[in-house]
């Protein structure tokens, strides 16, 4: 490829041909000023704040535009500087400036930038569009009075999750990002994966703040409140608090909750290794007796809502399995209540989840089968980090504890739920030893790793071939899906997530989930699974108590009842009715 | 003195469009047979001689522009004609439609020899809906002729021609937001990483210019390069049609060669200012076009002279306006057009219209101050300089030189306060 001799504010570097001018600006350690751009999105330019000057009078925005040899770049000529701070004043003045009441505030690409040119005054009037905010969903919430109209979120939903709910409409003024007909969330067929709310730049799409119901239950008196903390969240909220992505501080955490008044911290992994035997069990079942394969999990709730939503005539490719959250729920309102003897009416069953859609599962219908909700409050990874701070605890500085019994007791299978390709080869570690009645040699299945969008392995179980593969993203997920309509399909078993890298990814995670910030996070859960002295679900002791104190055998009838669900077609107009019962049956609870 | 000609515009009113004979008669895809013969490197050639430049504004050479197009690989391509004219005060490409379309498809055939383009499609404004059904039956009549269709005129060559509906939107003049829109998405500009020609319509590469650069080609491989190009003047050759409207006496589209003086273009051609009233200004080249005081009526037509001034010929709109309009009234209805038209997809053009619009509004009340001035003339330049497409670069165009120009009507708006006892 040619190279291209480029001066970037006098200074001159090599660069190939193509380079966009970004990045080339990057390598001479100017970082130009940028808005819509996104690491791990297309080039829009539609903000046009990145502008840098190539000729006299000539202005071009550096996201977009490639250099050509001999360039010469300026990026902070007067020119430069007065268009972009006028951009960024026409944007200030259609943006509301309620930045210290704002979820974003301190995470918001916008006040940087503010920050960063100072326009402490501006001649422009206020233009703030009188739009409603949506708060329709359990999971998101959409304030498009302060959507920089940068359509990120757009690309997320369309390209990379396939749902198409976020789209533009109108024009000049009126532009804006809405589902179409400008119908609220929870009248489409959004998946509540919460992509848009993570990739958002400002404060315009995020995840309903559950925060507050949480505090209360903590200071009811008469309530036992307890929670449990997917796998995904141990490697990520550190970077809430400065650490590192990928960083592991579950003691820390754990003793966090603890500071803010949980009675009893668990740990979801724990119920990820009993999903792993409800699982493994249900396809060695289906393979066994000619059920429906192939089979694919079920623990993602924004993968769930699609299939739901997209693909109806394919729920019965689903295992019937609860999610690892739900399974949690369940238990604690049934084993754990007679074990520790309170009523399960008293027990208040909080999670801290890497994701938004949990919080449209915990108020399904289907997630009470028993006469109590299993779940009672999810809470993102992003909203624990605001309770941690709100209760001033030092989580730097904080010592490590750990998780309390009986549900603290897990293993790495349990772990590695949290990245893509996790829950396959937890299975697989169960699956192969319970097929073959031998002992796995290597515990590492590499093949299911990695951020590939769909990863294929096949595993040998005794004499019988099993392809299995492992899907990220609902795109991809798309074509899996159409594969098996086709009848192409030649996989046994299929894990599907919703958002790409699995759970690390999740639209409840920490503000900032490029690419290479979820691959840190994926490093940081092969890690814990490492160095843990269990590695497979079915050897964990609690689980197998459990199985001998309460539920038998997998698959049993207690199982049934509690760990195991049916999901049903869902459309856009039946969906509102549908949750309105979900909520008759917490309202009645209370 | 008639400083009009007749190249492009010959056939204007001369044959009935329901006659393909007729148009035959007048010689009548004669350009198309020659274009046989020459073969796509020879047609460069004759746009190379004539010095043809873009008609629809950007006044890109066209040899230049379909030799780098016919450069471009790929077995299925598609020749765009871009009838959108959605330029405020442009009506010529109309005119073309109307009272010469054969010329119009003759010259996209032309296209498709250069280009190796097998499909044809033009994209005619909504508003021009009473056109669209005489257009597709002149190309109904060219194809019975065995100009359109399979093996065209036995050399072997097919292409054929669809008439697509715009939908009013003015942004789809743009070339990327056409095609958007004819891919069923909502018009609004491309980031162009790759040229039209590389990647267009569906990905495919794809040649679009508009009616009058097409009708053109016709003329000058009719009349040859050479000839066209001794019109005009040197580096503005050939002849251009002109819409002039406004308080003129007598409005009308127009072929003038480059090199006319506006003057002549207002008081030969159109026959002076309605009522005998004093020339305000005209404006040049549409809504986005500048706003060109009396002082200058004595500037020639063509690219180099008026873009010394900075001002360019645009579409061709030539609209003039009588010592009765104030110019921050004219102003507000071109800022409350683009206000309208603004696809809103660039921070710039969206935001910038808003408040320039606002501000606007004030002067026009009588409500203006100094400050008021600064931030038009301020907001003006980002949008100029920011925008992501024509549309949001050049709306401020009248603006800005209405302030050069006229900065006396701005002041007259300044509010006052009153000084009371």
């Amino acid at each position: 490829m040619k190279n291209c001799k480029v001066i970037i504010d006098n200074k001159e570097i090599i660069v190939p041909e193509g380079t966009t001018i970004l990045e080339a600006a990057k390598k001479v350690s100017v970082n130009i000023p940028t808005l819509c751009n996104h690491p791990d999105q297309k080039v829009k330019a539609n903000c046009r704040i990145c502008l840098v000057q190539v000729a006299p009078k000539k202005l071009v925005t550096a996201c977009s535009a490639s250099v050509w040899d001999g360039m010469k770049v300026t990026t902070h000529s007067k020119l430069v500087r007065d268009t972009q701070r006028g951009v960024l004043e026409l944007i200030l003045a259609n943006h509301p400036q309620d930045c210290l009441k704002c979820i974003r505030n301190g995470k918001c690409e916008l006040q940087t930038l503010c920050e960063m040119f100072h326009i402490s005054k501006s001649n422009l009037e206020d233009e703030i569009d009188s739009l409603e905010v949506d708060e329709s969903s359990p999971a998101l919430v959409r304030d498009h009075r302060k959507c920089i109209k940068c359509n990120r979120c757009i690309e997320v939903c369309q390209d990379v999750q396939g749902v198409g709910v976020l789209s533009h409409a109108h024009r000049s003024t009126d532009y804006c990002i809405t589902p179409a007909f400008e119908k609220k969330l929870m009248n489409t067929l959004c998946v509540f994966c919460g992509q848009c709310a993570s990739i958002c730049p400002v404060g315009a799409l995020y995840e309903k703040d559950d925060t507050e119901r949480v505090w209360n239950a903590l200071y009811n008196e008469n309530l036992h409140v307890i929670v449990q903390i997917a796998p995904a969240v141990r490697v990520s909220i550190g970077e809430e608090f400065g650490f590192k992505p990928g960083t592991k501080v579950t003691g820390k955490v754990v003793a966090a909750l603890k500071r803010l008044g949980f009675d009893r911290v668990f740990d979801t992994d724990f119920t990820a290794d009993l999903t792993i035997i409800e699982e493994g069990n249900e396809l060695i079942h289906r393979i066994k007796n000619g059920g429906t394969l192939p089979m694919i999990t079920s623990c993602s709730p924004g993968w769930i809502n699609y299939i739901e939503g997209f693909n109806p005539e394919l729920l019965n490719h689903l295992s019937t399995c609860k999610s690892p959250q739900q399974m949690f729920g369940a238990l604690s309102k049934t084993y754990y209540a007679k074990k520790i003897n309170i009523d399960p009416s008293k027990i208040f069953t909080v999670s801290i989840m890497p994701c938004t859609a949990k919080k449209y599962e915990a108020e399904r219908k289907e997630m009470s089968s028993y006469g109590y909700r299993d779940v009672d409050a999810v809470l993102t990874t992003r909203e624990l980090a605001r309770m941690i701070k709100s209760a001033s605890i030092d989580f730097a500085d904080i010592a490590g504890e750990d998780f309390d019994a009986p549900f603290g007791i897990t293993s790495g299978a349990g772990v590695i739920f949290g990245a893509t390709g996790g829950v396959m080869e937890a299975a697989l570690r169960t699956v192969y030893e319970a097929i073959t009645g031998k002992e796995l040699e290597k515990l590492d299945f590499e093949d299911v790793r990695g951020m590939e969008g769909i990863k294929e392995a096949q595993v040998d179980l005794d004499g019988v071939s099993v392809k299995v593969a492992v899907v990220h993203g609902l795109n991809n997920a798309k074509k899996v899906l159409d594969m098996i309509k086709e009848g192409k399909c030649d996989y046994g078993f299929i894990e599907i997530m919703c958002c790409p890298g699995g759970c690390i990814g999740g639209g409840g995670q920490p503000i900032g989930s490029d690419m290479k910030v979820k691959e840190e996070r994926i490093k940081g859960i092969y890690d814990i699974d490492k160095n843990m002295k269990l590695r497979k679900s079915h050897e964990n002791p609690a689980i197998k108590q459990l199985y001998e104190e309460f539920l038998g055998e997998p698959l049993g009838k207690i199982s049934h009842k509690l760990l195991h669900t049916h999901y049903s077609p869902r459309n856009e107009t039946l969906d509102l009715d549908y949750l309105e019962k979900g909520y008759e049956v917490a309202a009645t609870e209370q | 003195m008639d400083r009009t000609v007749s190249i492009i515009s010959k056939n204007f009113k001369k044959y009935n469009i329901e006659s393909i004979d007729e148009y035959l008669s007048l010689g009548g895809f004669k350009a198309l047979e020659k274009a046989f013969d020459l073969g796509p490197k020879g047609i460069i050639n004759e746009l190379n001689a004539s010095g043809l430049r873009g008609r629809g504004g950007a006044a890109y050479p066209t040899g230049k522009k379909w030799e780098q197009a016919s450069r471009v690989p790929g077995h299925r391509k598609v020749i765009i004609c871009n009838a959108d004219e959605g330029e405020p005060a442009t009506f010529k490409d109309r005119y073309l439609l109307q009272y010469d379309p054969y010329k119009v498809i003759e010259g996209m055939i032309i296209a498709a020899i250069t280009f190796n383009a097998n499909e044809g499609y033009i994209y005619i404004r909504e508003e021009y809906k009473y056109l669209h059904d005489k257009f597709r039956r002149a190309i109904q009549l060219s194809k019975e002729k065995g100009f359109l269709g399979e093996n065209i005129l036995n050399n072997g060559f097919n292409f054929d021609i669809t008439v697509f509906s715009g939908a009013g939107a003015y942004v789809c003049g743009e070339s990327t937001a056409l095609i958007e829109s004819m891919e069923g998405k909502s018009g609004r500009p491309r980031l162009k990483l790759n040229r039209t020609s590389e990647k267009g319509l569906y990905q495919l590469p794809t040649l679009a210019n508009n009616v009058e650069t097409l009708a053109a080609v016709t003329s000058i491989l009719y009349t040859g390069g050479e000839e066209y190009g001794k019109y005009g003047t040197p580096s503005s050759r050939g002849t251009k049609l002109i819409s002039l409207c406004g308080n003129v006496n007598r409005p009308g589209a127009y072929e003038v060669p480059f090199g006319v003086t506006l003057r002549e273009i207002v008081y030969d051609i159109g026959g002076g200012i309605k009522e005998g009233k004093a020339l305000k200004f005209l404006q040049l080249g549409g809504a986005s076009g500048a706003i060109v005081p009396p002082s200058l009526l004595d500037l020639k037509y063509c690219y180099e002279e008026l873009g010394n001034k900075g001002i360019d010929i645009g579409s061709g709109a030539v609209l003039v306006a009588d010592e009765t309009n104030r110019v921050v009234d004219f102003l507000k209805s071109v800022q409350d057009f683009f206000l309208h038209e603004s696809c809103g997809k660039c921070t710039p053009c969206r935001e910038g219209n808003r408040q320039i619009t606002k501000i606007l509004n004030r002067f026009v009340t009588g409500e203006g101050s100094v400050e008021d001035l600064k931030t038009i003339e301020r907001f003006s330049n980002v949008m100029k300089y920011a925008s992501f497409c024509g549309l949001g670069k050049t709306a401020p165009t009248a603006l800005l030189s209405a302030i050069e120009h006229f900065p006396i009507e701005f002041y007259q708006q300044i509010h006052r306060v009153r000084k009371t006892s």
